[in-house]
């Protein structure tokens, strides 16, 4: 299998002359001895253990409290390529949230026929809870992080949207963190767009959001399920960062439609509440009865226009895989304009041509679960054996509109630090979207990195890593 | 013809519980057939409950006690006028297209048993022919029997044990249109059974959309269209979209239910 795929386009600019936004860095590692890198990887190690940052995987057998593998070794976006991304991003989220608001109202881009009635009404993501609720600023989507690959120069394209309650946050603060404390010299001669405004970023996006009726400061809590939930590092990390009490669904009670806060000074009423809980579990008397992990009435109270969750119920809606093919068509409906970023070329199974498709190229394909996240139940077409192949026809051919299939795409390489020496690994790229009354981009992103060798597959719980990126504001002097 | 409801629903717990709360979908509004005059939903000791429209259009009453108490009550009293029909809704606020009713949920969740169940109507040429036979197919299959069933009972478990309460014919009636193309939903709501012994004042039923008739009602559990004996309060996909209260308690006690309703003609 080789290291990476022969036609990735890499960062660098390799195999031709290094591009000059990495040209500091290739130098630094070409001079820097192999010892110094290890030692300092080492000492990243400690630093986030010391941290306490670790990701629990859902996988039986592994160490719960692992840590995700930091590479030491930056992914830097020049200026020019931050713009554009920054124009594609706006627009994309805007017409996201455009579809969601749409989607619970009057739904007129299904009367106009752009998307099929059935994918919205049918789909697991429609939450008809949040018919004909007007939410503050009309945002629904209020943080959103948008997954992006590259394969050249200057095409980049949509792997999927996340607008529930996406994750990962915390890591592009802290390997920021990390950095400046391990390379300080490194950093001093690059000017990186810095990063560490986000929670303030975050907190204004969620004061913008308070109820009409509030007046006054909004007091804001952020709702965790609790330390057993694998991302609680990042939701108790925000908490601190913000400045605002970090809850469980039992610190909060609903009394007149009102939502409160048990404190030591007794109730304190609760106006935005940034929630890392999943829909179904927000509020028994709503979705499943079943649920403890949320607060009865808490839905009652949103409805009834009191208090506002971030991101809103149902705006899931939004990155269902099978809704993923039509984004472009939202933003020329809603927006008017051509999309700047693509979108991956999308098979859908339940239509039988595109099944036939996929079935005669399943060798060249990536196929998905509809549903699914975190790369589990997923086939990598080029990478699989055959039996997994034969595996996962059976699946198709059983229940082909719950699969989607893309062609394989070459993720660009960045220069990562692994048991050879620096070697190119596939990288991917989350930028963090913040929605209220304007939308907020801090520069960067988590940038997620394929450690092992030929693997196109980022995600934390398959064996990917993160890196530090760099949004250079001015290339460096050489 | 003139109804009036008067529903009351204590709860005593065995030692006080410090915190309760209900979701209430008790309030109908009014439509072609059906003309609200008055209606109250209150809890203990309070004025009127705070409420909202839920996502179906239904008026939803919330009723929270935060504090130690060892009895609650929710009542409700109001006064609607009703008009004979032929069980077609007419007039009433509909939020959601009618596709949106082809979709399943668990106590809905169409099994090979109820697909079997559903093609067994046979195929006959009109739709509201065919849901009139579905609808006596479900009270053949599943005798009305209390006590065998929970709110939790699916139309599939209902369909096996084959006895159940309205519910369960409701259930059942839904999963099979459905599954037969045609969407169906669940309808909460009080009867009023006349003379007769009232077994069940608070009633459930179903509605299938048939288009150029509209949301046409079928109460399996009697073998009927609604009449002008029927008050609409709520609808949604199923049981607990629609439930007529939902509730949570902090506390550990037992809790003894005490419900009494009476639904009364004020014109005989």
């Amino acid at each position: 299998m080789p290291a990476v795929y022969a036609d990735a386009f890499d960062e660098t600019g390799l195999p031709g002359p290094c591009l000059p936004h990495y040209a500091l860095i290739r130098r630094w590692l070409d001079e820097t001895p192999r010892d110094f890198l290890l030692h300092k990887r080492r000492e990243a190690e400690l630093l986030f253990r010391r941290a306490g940052i670790t990701f629990s995987v859902y996988s039986e057998g592994s160490d719960p409290e692992r840590l995700i593998p930091f590479d030491i070794v930056p992914r830097i976006l020049c200026a020019e390529e931050w713009a554009r991304l920054v124009r594609g991003l706006v627009q994309r989220v805007k017409a996201l949230n455009a579809f969601v608001a749409d989607v619970y109202h009057e739904r007129e881009i299904l009367a106009a026929g752009k998307l099929p009635a059935e994918l919205v009404l049918l789909n697991d993501g429609f939450c008809a809870e949040m018919q004909d609720l007007d939410v503050a600023a009309s945002a629904y989507v209020h943080v959103a992080g948008i997954d992006l690959v590259r394969v050249g120069p200057n095409d980049f394209y949509v792997l999927e949207d996340n607008c529930r309650t996406p994750s990962g946050v915390s890591y592009m603060l802290e390997n920021r963190e990390a950095m400046m404390r391990l390379f300080p010299n490194l950093c001093a001669k690059h000017r990186i767009a810095p990063v560490s405004h986000y929670p303030e970023e975050l907190h204004g996006t969620l004061q913008a959001v308070a109820p009409p009726g509030c007046t006054g400061e909004p007091v804001i809590v952020l709702l965790t399920p609790g330390a057993g939930n694998s991302a609680y590092y990042e939701h108790s990390f925000l908490a601190d960062e913000m400045g605002v009490e970090l809850v469980e669904g039992a610190d909060l009670v609903v009394d007149d439609n009102l939502v409160f806060m048990r404190t030591t000074e007794g109730l304190r009423r609760v106006d935005v509440i940034y929630r890392r809980i999943d829909d179904p579990y927000l509020d028994p008397l709503t979705f499943r009865p079943d649920s403890l992990l949320g607060t009865p009435g808490l839905f009652n109270a949103y409805r009834a226009g009191n208090v506002t969750l971030a991101n809103a119920p149902g705006a899931g809606i939004a990155d269902d895989k099978a809704i993923y093919p039509y984004v472009p068509e939202m933003i020329r409906f809603y927006l008017g304009e051509e999309p700047i970023l693509a979108n991956v070329p999308t098979y859908r199974c339940g239509d039988p041509r595109h099944l036939a498709y996929v079935l005669d190229h399943l060798s060249e394909l990536v196929v998905k679960e509809a549903r699914g996240s975190g790369g589990y139940g997923m086939l990598v077409g080029p990478h699989a054996a055959a039996a997994e192949r034969a595996c996962f026809r059976a699946k198709l051919v059983a229940r082909p509109e719950n699969y989607i299939a893309q062609p394989t795409l070459a993720l660009s390489t960045c220069p990562t630090f692994v048991e050879n020496g620096i070697a190119p690994r596939h990288v991917d790229l989350r930028p963090f979207v913040l929605s209220g009354r304007e939308v907020r981009i801090v520069p960067g992103g988590l940038t997620r990195v394929a450690l092992k060798s030929g693997s196109l597959v980022v995600n934390s719980s398959q064996g990917g890593g993160t890196k530090d990126t760099w949004v250079l504001e001015r290339l460096p002097e050489t | 013809m003139r109804l009036t409801v008067q529903h009351r629903t204590e709860y005593r717990y065995s030692q006080p519980i410090a915190y309760a709360i209900q979701t209430l979908r008790l309030a109908p509004r009014s439509n072609d057939g059906m003309a609200v005059l008055s209606w109250r939903v209150r809890g203990e000791g309070r004025s009127e409950l705070p409420s909202f429209v839920d996502g179906f259009g239904n008026l939803t009453h919330c009723h929270a006690v935060n504090r130690p108490h060892d009895f609650t009550v929710v009542t409700v009293e109001g006064e609607v006028e009703t008009r004979p029909g032929d069980g077609v809704v007419r007039g009433a606020i509909e939020t959601l297209p009618t596709g949106f009713y082809l979709r399943m949920t668990p106590l809905t969740a169409i099994v090979p048993e109820i697909a079997a169940f559903a093609a067994e109507i046979g195929d006959r040429l009109l739709p509201v022919d065919r849901l009139t036979a579905l609808m006596e197919a479900v009270r053949r299959r599943v005798d009305y029997r209390t006590g065998v069933t929970t709110t939790m009972t699916t139309a599939a478990e209902a369909l096996r044990v084959g006895a159940g309460v309205c519910q369960d014919h409701a259930h059942l009636f839904i999963a099979a249109s459905r599954t037969l193309g045609i969407p169906a939903r669940y309808v909460g709501g009080y009867l009023w059974t006349g003379e007769a012994a009232p077994i069940e004042a608070s009633h459930a039923w179903a509605e299938a959309y048939v288009a150029g008739h509209g949301w046409i009602g079928f109460d399996a559990a009697n073998r009927t269209r609604p009449t002008e004996a029927y008050i609409r309060t709520a609808i949604g996909l199923d049981y607990w979209s629609a439930a007529p209260i939902r509730g949570v308690r902090r506390g550990a006690a037992e809790e003894r239910l005490g419900v009494s309703v009476q639904v009364m003609s004020t014109q005989q």
